[in-house]
This record gives C-alpha cells, structure tokens and sequence, in this order.
C-alpha cells in the first residue's frame, strides 16, 4: 500500500512543508475557534484539490485551459440544483453528484476532441471562449439555476451547523464539522488518486508529450487522445470538488462557482506553488488563501496609511489585490518557473 | 526570353471562405421576413464586423509575424477607450463646435489612443514577451499575467466606475434611406475598418518593410544573415498590434458609449473567435471571421436574443469542423 505512489515530495523543506499543510487541515477544527478559520481551512481544501486538478492539465499534460472553473461549476451546480430540486437527502446528493460528474466528462471530452486536434495554443483560446459562453448561459437560465442570484438548498442533516453529536477533545462535534471533515476527506482522497494517475504509465505518457510531442508520437502515443483523456480526467477531479465546495457553502452561484475570477486564482496557486508536482497546488492554495483572507487586510491598512499620498492609496487598495498578484504571477512564470515546491525541490538536489 | 511567370502554376485562390458571409445573409433573409429589418441589421452588422476586424487584426497579425499569442490584447482595446476619454475630457470645451472640429478631436482620440497603446505594446514586449519568444505555454501566462496588471492599473487610475464616451454630435443620429435607417458613426467605423484592412494588405505585400516581415517569418536566421534585426522589426510589429487594438478600443467604446475596464476580457472572447475562425495569422481571413461573427451576433440577437454569444461558439464549431485550422490559415505551421 503505497499512499504518495511512490512520489512524495522532493526534499525535506518541501516535505515538511506539505506535512504541516496537511497537518494544519486535519486538525485545523481543534485547533482554531470561530467560522472564519474553518472556512479559511475548508477554501484551501477545496481550492488545493481544484488546483492539483488543474496541475494535471498545466504541469502534467502541458496544456492551458480556461475552462477549468466550469467543470467546477458543473459539480457545484449539479449537487446544488439536485439538492434543491429533490430535498436534503443522501439520494438527492448522490444523484446530483453522479449528474454533475457525467456532464463534465462529456464536455471535456468534446472540447478535448475537438480543439486539441490542431495546437496547443488553440485549446486555450477555445476554452476561453467556451468558459464565457457557459458563464453566459448559467446566468441566462433562471428557472433552472437561479440566474445571477444562485440557488440556496439545505444539507442532508448531518451536515448542517445546528446538529449536536456530542464532545470530542474539548470540540464540540457538530453538523459543520462532519461537513468539513467530508470536504477535507473528500479533497485528500482526490489528491491521492490523482498522485496516483499522474505516476501511472498514462501519466508518464502525458510528460513525454509535454516534453517533446514529436517524439510521444513517434513512439505510437496518440497525443490527442492522451490530452483529450487528461483533460477529462481534470474536469472530473474539479467537478468533484466543486460538489464538495456546494456542499460546505449551501449555494450555489455563478460568483461561488463560475465565476472567471476563480480561475485566474487555480492559474496563480499552480504556477505560485509549483507546476508539475501536486504538490504545489496544495502549498500554493495554503498560501494563497491565507494571503487573500488575512494580508489583504494588511495591504488595505497600508493605503489609509498613505491616503495623503497621490495614486498610491488606490494601488494599495484591498480592491486592487489582483494587480500585486498579477505582479508576482509575472515575476514568478519569469524568474521562479519551478514555483515554491519545485525550487525547494532544485536546491534540496543540489544541496 | 520565355514569360517566366507563365511557366509557374498560378496560386491557388481558395474563393468558398470568402463568400460564407453572404451565405449567412441569404441563409439569415427569409427567417428576418421584412426587407427593411434585413437591410438595416446587414449593415449595423458590417459596421460591427469592421470594428471586430480592427480589434482582432493586431492579434492575428502578431501571431502570424511573431508566433506570439498576446492574452493582454483585450486590455489593450481597454487602454484604447481610456486614452480618448481623456482626449474628450481635455476637448470637452470643443464639442459641438462644427463637423471639422469634432472630427478633428475623433482623430486626435484616435491617434493619441495608438500612441499609448504603441509605447505600452513597447514596455510590454520589452518585459514581458521577448523572453519567451517560442514557448506558447510560458507566454499565455505571461501575458495573462500581463492582462491582470494592466486592468487593475486601469481601475487604480480611472476608478471602478465605467466612463462616459459618446460619440461627437456630427456622428451622432442615422442616416434613413426609406424604412432602412444606419447610425452615421457605424458609417465612420466601416469607413476606418476598410480602410486599415487596405493599410494593412499594402504594407505588407507592396512595401518593403513588408517584405522583409514576411520574409523574416519563412526563414528568420537567413533575413538576420542579411544583416537586418528582426527582433527590432518584431518590436515594430507588436507596437503595431497594440496600437491597432488602441483605434478598436476607441471604436468600440465611442460604438458602446463608456469605457470600462472590464471591456478588454469580454472582447478577448469575441476576437478569439474571430481570429479562430478567420485562421490564426491570416488579415484577410480576420475580416471575413469579423464580418460573419458580427453577422450571427447581430442576426441571432434579433430571432433569438438568448441564444446570441452561444451562436459565436456554434459557428465556431461549424467552421472548425469544415476548415480545421479556420478559413485562410497562414501556411502550414
């Protein structure tokens, strides 16, 4: 039994840098109080999985889509809108889930077909394209998917905050706990398998196309076949944690699950933590997340501490914490291309 | 002396891609009913296509010339829209004052807009795209990176709040022909479109600065052997791109009434589309791709409104599956 595959990461820095991620996330209920640190943990949770999914395609296959945050979307709506529909139950959950893991597969599968065929480059600019439209679409179907507003449900009980279970440790075991126990089980399970796909010998296949095309091809590897399979198997991972994000969040929206800014965010926490070794999603979430929710704070103290200064209180501004993360995105494709995981990893070698 | 070039097969022209747009009007006429309707909608769509076309031919000419696929390029149109609010904020005491006065100040908005768009594609090529020349994955992240930065400088400087752009008053109301009426500024816009498809085909085939492009993308190392620079031509054609998407900016923003910043990601669908569809590379195929999305668009939001940016995809779609590589790709690399 070999959990890591035979992969773990590359160092000890980076080892012991997981492990206190991972660590920090199993225990992160007994160790903080409060909704927002649980929520904090449960995002890196959600974003972590959708971001090593998301490394599959990027760091693995090579590949960039914009599309990624709709098979999330998929996911989300699809256990959203069942439950919805249906009632809180298992069943509904179930169904929903099955549903949602079913349209992402076939979606993938055509747009893979279609626009890999010719090059790379291509898939991007059509995934682009395709995203938008299904953004459109999702906010111009209210009766279905509640247009702009979303849709609240409820939770099988279990899951939902007013359910006592008892003490455990000096926590109080609650409906919001299993649930983010579920999401948190759920996004590790996920991280796992997809380990696992990526040291198969598929994934072994994905990195010699990634590496040298030509070669793969030459070799009797179909390239648009192996992308095509790799971009199916990430919509299914980011669909799955899509469900687990609609499940802690109770609704479903286009800004929670659509929305294109959450791609840009994947984009950001794959090539920050490190391209090509699932790893880095999980590093690269952890910070992120915790930047986004607690120094963004300190950017916006920064500009009411320069308001009589022209300009800079507006590039200060907490509205404006994409343009240093654009920044350090640009600095990081152009100086640190390994992202943290993978110059951890280089300088482990080399020391 | 034999006639040389009587001996040569003659090219090839490939005639079927150019005449999808009127399939697409004969197709569309019967479902629109009204003479009128289908007339006035025709020409606002040719107005809309000349603009795509001016948005979208940067793009597709970087890509042809340079092999470089700029993600930013929507930011660029931003750029564009904002540059002339500040022309008209500057001439706002001019407006009204005469046809020659305001088409005076379209033009500085214009020229002042691919001054901006020209020095910033500079900075930005300089910084962002030389060093990746030839990785196409590095460089869409890099110019998506590129992207981010420039939208939020456009909000931190501009503010969140779209700004008002309306056309000057000689350009504003329609010209009615019987029941078919057009607004004269898309007149101007197709005008400008046509004109810039023409500036463009000439320098590129009848100049010398266009020979030395062209050749400098079939064989760079022999054009650098000759002792030309090819990075700095590169420099130029980029500087031409973004100055490019600087006059659609402005085009599409006085057509739209604002600027906003946001303008610049949602046009980045609609010129991918187009340029997908024309085939990466090709002007010529980037005008037909305007003029057919912009036909759809204009035709599929008349008969089925809901269904207008998801019948971009579609005809996507169709085309793809009929010419894989768009309808005049630029050779076969």
């Amino acid at each position: 039994m070999r959990p890591l595959s035979g992969d773990p990461p590359r160092g000890w820095p980076a080892r012991i840098l997981v492990a206190l991620v991972a660590l920090g996330l199993a225990a992160a209920p007994f160790l903080f109080t409060g909704a927002k640190p649980l929520g904090v943990a449960e995002k890196i949770c959600v974003m972590a999985a959708l971001a090593a999914s998301y490394d599959v395609l990027l760091g693995y296959t090579g590949v960039v889509s914009f599309a990624h945050v709709m098979f999330f979307g998929v996911g989300a709506y699809g256990v959203g809108l069942s439950l919805y529909a249906l009632g809180p139950s298992w069943g509904a959950l179930a169904l929903g889930l099955s549903a949602g893991l079913a349209l992402a597969a076939c979606l993938a599968l055509a747009i893979g077909l279609f626009s890999l065929r010719v090059q790379a480059i291509f898939f991007a600019m059509v995934t682009l394209a395709v995203a938008y439209a299904f953004n459109v679409l999702a906010s111009q179907l209210p009766d279905l998917t509640g247009g702009e507003d979303g849709r609240s449900f409820r939770v099988p009980e279990m899951l939902r905050p007013g359910y006592k279970l008892g003490e455990f440790l000096g926590a109080a075991v609650t409906g919001r706990m299993l649930c983010y126990y579920l999401v948190f089980a759920g996004a590790a399970v996920l991280f796992l398998i997809l380990l696992r796909v990526v040291n198969s010998p598929f994934g072994r296949v994905l990195q010699a196309i990634r590496e040298n095309p030509l070669r793969a091809e030459a070799l009797g590897y179909r390239i648009v076949v192996h992308r095509t399979l790799a971009t199916v198997v990430a919509a299914l991972a980011a669909a799955f944690a899509g469900a687990l994000d609609a499940l802690w969040l109770r609704y479903v929206g286009p800004d929670t699950a659509l929305s294109f800014s959450i791609q840009i965010d994947v984009l950001v926490i794959v090539v920050i933590g490190g391209r090509g070794t699932l790893y880095g999603a999980v590093v690269g979430a952890a910070v992120f997340v915790i930047a986004e929710n607690y120094l963004r704070l300190a950017v916006g103290a920064a500009s009411t501490a320069t308001a009589s200064l022209p300009l800079l209180p507006n590039l200060l501004h907490p509205d404006r914490w994409l343009l240093w993360l654009g920044v350090l995105f640009i600095l990081a494709v152009r100086f640190a291309p390994r992202g943290i995981v993978g110059e951890l990893a280089r300088r482990a070698d080399m020391g | 002396m034999t006639d040389i070039g009587a001996a040569l097969p003659k090219p090839r022209v490939d005639v079927w891609p150019a005449l999808t747009p009127l399939l697409v009007a004969a197709v569309a006429a019967p479902f629109i009913g009204s003479t009128s309707t289908f007339v006035t909608l025709t020409l606002a769509s040719l107005a809309m296509g000349a603009m795509l076309f001016v948005m979208a031919s940067g793009l597709t000419l970087a890509f042809g010339m340079m092999d470089v696929l700029n993600f930013g390029h929507g930011a660029f149109i931003a750029v564009g829209a904002y540059s002339a609010t500040v022309v008209y904020r500057f001439a706002a005491p001019l407006a009204g004052g005469s046809l020659a006065l305001d088409l005076l100040v379209f033009v500085a908005a214009l020229v002042f807009a691919a001054l901006v768009c020209g020095a910033l594609g500079f900075v930005y090529e300089k910084l962002l795209v030389a060093p990746v020349y030839g990785r196409h994955l590095e460089q869409i992240l890099i110019t998506i990176g590129g992207a981010i930065v420039i939208e939020q400088l456009l909000l931190a400087l501009f503010g969140t709040e779209p700004i008002d752009l309306s056309p000057p008053l000689a350009f504003r109301g329609s010209l009615s022909f019987g029941e078919i009426a057009i607004e004269k500024y898309r007149l101007v816009a197709l005008a400008l479109g046509l004109a810039l498809f023409v500036a463009q085909l000439v320098v590129l085939s009848r100049t010398r600065i266009g020979l030395l492009i062209r050749a400098g993308v079939e064989n760079r190392e022999m054009v650098e052997a000759l002792g030309y620079r090819i990075d700095r031509l590169f420099v130029g054609v980029f500087m031409a791109a973004s100055a490019l998407a600087g006059i659609g900016g402005v085009l599409w923003g006085i057509y739209q009434n604002q600027a906003r910043a946001g303008m610049g990601g949602e046009l980045l669908v609609l010129v991918f589309i187009v340029i997908i569809i024309g085939g990466l590379g090709s002007v010529t195929g980037c005008l037909i791709g305007a003029t057919l999305v912009a036909l759809i668009s204009n035709y599929a939001g008349f008969l089925a409104p809901k269904l207008a940016l998801v019948s971009n995809i579609l005809l996507m779609v169709v085309v793809l599956l009929w010419r894989p590589r768009g309808l005049y790709p630029l050779g076969a690399r």
